[in-house]
């Protein structure tokens, strides 16, 4: 049986505000079957005893101290936005409430 | 209307109970963001503190912020948190208050878990969690109405998109507004404590969400909650939670169904008012973020950490009550046992009254002053009364008074050279210059003339008006002395000092 429903990656693409053709949604429920099907290779194995890994790479504690450094010149932001007012983005209407 | 999620409270008894967990969201008092170099002050102009990390530009890196991550650390210490290792994850969603399209929280693994707080009356609530997390940017809705209904387009300010925030989630475990309010009061004071916050509700450095559902009395299964948002102050708090439970129970009793959802309280209405039409179950699709790494807090840098922190406020609570027991303040001296509530049975000798001083000194961290003027010969109950009476009518002010001339002001009450009603009228005028010398506000406002030639005056007229008593006085009933510090007080409204007046007494007898 498939991993992944076509649904599903149309599911996941809308969450994602991604807009799938048809044959794009074909091709990704295959690609995205393939990398669960790896992903159930790793889950096959015997792990038990192995601890969780969070991170690639076996660091922690990459931290920098509190002290200030210069922020980006606020003319040069706001000149890549699409729109500006009262030194502010203008964004389009949002429709219902922040999550 | 279907049976489903139907509660009917058959022996109920019109005995709901009210069940409270609070999750409060405060900003930490860092000196930049959580990720960047960009300074944490969000009140300036518009995104004038932005930089690519927290404008979410492509290519951008975050790096942890270590204060951030030692104020969370400080905040489990004084909420008796396990501080365990930790991790990011990002909280998918759209909306331009966030540029990336994603806020990075921690999620399953949080660096705080499993604590408590007591309240002042000695009751336990229990902490699930305190995790850190980044603020979202501020958005301002154009049009008519100023709210995101009816808006035609949205105004975004970056500049607070990335300040840290710890937001501590407690267990379901208060059961009426009174206790959600004490609780919401005792964390403003201990993060105030901790350094952590300014505590300061109304401007939003520390926001508060009840989650409130009731049930056909104690011991029987939560009931569906509703979240309450855009509690601005203690008041709305009280105020929301009592109004939510009330309309649930209305609900309930004429056989509706409470629906689970998200909820916003109108203070000018005096109601909670449904947020959204339909009940969406957002899907944030958490993963670990990547570009973090997990932190690990070894036992020294926790014992360290714990080991620069203040007095708490329940330990300082204990401190006034061992001081109105007659203890004596010494420099560096170990506070008492903070585990005795401060109207627990362990705390004999306080008053009602005195108990309710000693809760809005802490609350106001006006303690410090005191515990100066006790240390400064000034009586415990003095001392405690004009801090929660006098100088918590102005608490900004007050809190940066100098402790010396607080105690020098007091002094003067208890050496009698001024009145307590003088006192006060001082004390205002500390407060509302930032500070001063109390000898000269004395001398400015005459009150050491009253001493001199005006109370001559006044005694002689009270002598005057009630020949029989001073004929009495002068023969050697001495009691009536006070009989004659009543007249002049009463004469002058207060403003004259009673061993002065004893003083020219003495004097007119010998004449
Ligand atoms: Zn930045």
């Amino acid at each position: 049986m498939a991993r992944i429903t076509r649904d599903e990656v149309a599911h996941v693409a809308g969450l994602a505000r991604l807009r799938l053709t048809d044959d794009e949604l074909e091709r990704f429920t295959e690609q995205l079957g393939t990398v669960l099907d790896h992903a159930a290779d790793v889950a096959s194995l015997d792990l038990a005893g192995v601890p969780r890994t969070a991170h690639a790479m076996a660091v922690t504690n990459v931290l920098r101290p509190d002290e200030p450094r210069p922020s980006l010149d606020r003319e040069e932001v706001l000149r890549s936005a699409p729109a500006v007012e009262a030194n502010r983005f203008r964004v389009p209407r949002i429709l219902g409430d922040a999550p | 209307m279907t049976d489903v999620g139907r509660v009917v409270p058959e022996d109920a008894g019109g005995a709901w109970e009210m069940v409270v967990g609070l999750e409060v969201h405060t900003e930490l008092r860092t000196a930049t963001k959580l990720f960047c170099g960009c300074a944490n002050l969000f009140g300036d102009e518009p995104n004038t503190h932005v930089c690519p990390v927290c404008l979410g530009l492509p290519g951008s890196l975050p790096v942890l912020n270590q204060r951030a991550v030692e104020l969370a650390m400080a905040i489990g210490t004084a909420l008796h948190c396990e501080i365990r290792p930790s991790t990011f994850h990002r909280k998918n969603y759209f909306y331009p208050d966030m540029p990336k399209d994603y806020q990075i929280s921690q999620y399953d693994e949080p660096i705080n878990v499993s604590g408590w707080l007591q309240l002042p009356g000695g009751r336990r609530i229990g902490i699930e969690r305190a995790h850190l997390e980044e603020d979202t940017g501020k958005t301002a809705h154009a049009g008519s109405s100023g709210r995101i209904q009816g808006a035609e387009y949205s105004l975004v300010d970056y500049n607070r998109s990335g300040v840290p925030l710890v937001e501590i989630v407690s267990a379901p475990d208060m059961r009426s507004s009174t206790e959600a309010r004490a609780y919401a009061t005792e964390l403003r004071a201990i993060l105030i404590a901790c350094g952590a916050s300014d505590g300061k509700m109304e401007e939003g450095s520390m926001r508060v969400d009840a989650n409130v559902s009731v049930r056909p009395g104690p011991g029987a299964p939560f009931g569906t909650r509703c979240e309450i948002k855009n509690l601005n102050s203690l008041r709305s708090l009280g105020r929301a939670v009592d109004y939510e439970a009330q309309r649930q129970i209305a609900l309930l009793e004429s056989g509706d169904a409470v629906v689970q959802q998200t909820r916003h309280w109108d203070e000018g209405e005096g109601r909670t008012v449904a947020l959204r039409s339909k009940e969406e179950a957002y899907d944030y699709r958490y993963f670990l973020e990547p570009d973090l790494v997990p932190v690990v807090p070894d036992p020294a840098w926790i014992t360290a950490v714990g080991a620069a922190l203040g007095p708490l406020p329940a330990e300082r609570r204990a401190r006034l009550v061992a001081l109105l027991a007659g203890a004596v303040p010494a420099v560096g001296e170990g506070f008492p046992d903070p585990d005795v509530g401060v109207d627990a049975e362990g705390s004999p000798g306080v008053s009602d009254a005195e108990r309710e001083q000693i809760l809005t000194v802490v609350d106001l961290g006006l303690d410090g002053l005191v515990v100066a003027a006790v240390a400064g010969g000034v009586p415990a109950r003095l001392a405690l009364a004009r801090t929660a009476n006098e100088a918590a009518t102005d608490a900004g002010a007050a809190a940066s008074l100098d402790p010396g001339a607080y105690t020098t002001l007091l002094g003067m009450e208890v050496a009698g050279t001024l009145s307590a009603t003088q006192v006060k009228a001082i004390l205002s005028d500390l407060l509302a210059h930032g500070g001063g010398d109390p000898v000269e506000l004395a001398r400015a406002r005459g009150f050491e003339a009253m001493a001199d030639a005006a109370l001559v005056t006044v005694v002689r007229e009270a002598v005057d008006a009630h020949p029989a008593e001073w004929v009495r006085y002068r023969d050697g009933e001495e009691k009536l002395a006070q009989f004659f510090v009543g007249q002049v007080m009463k004469a002058t409204r207060g403003q004259a000092n009673g061993k002065g007046v004893v003083a020219e007494l003495e004097r007119l007898a010998r004449e």
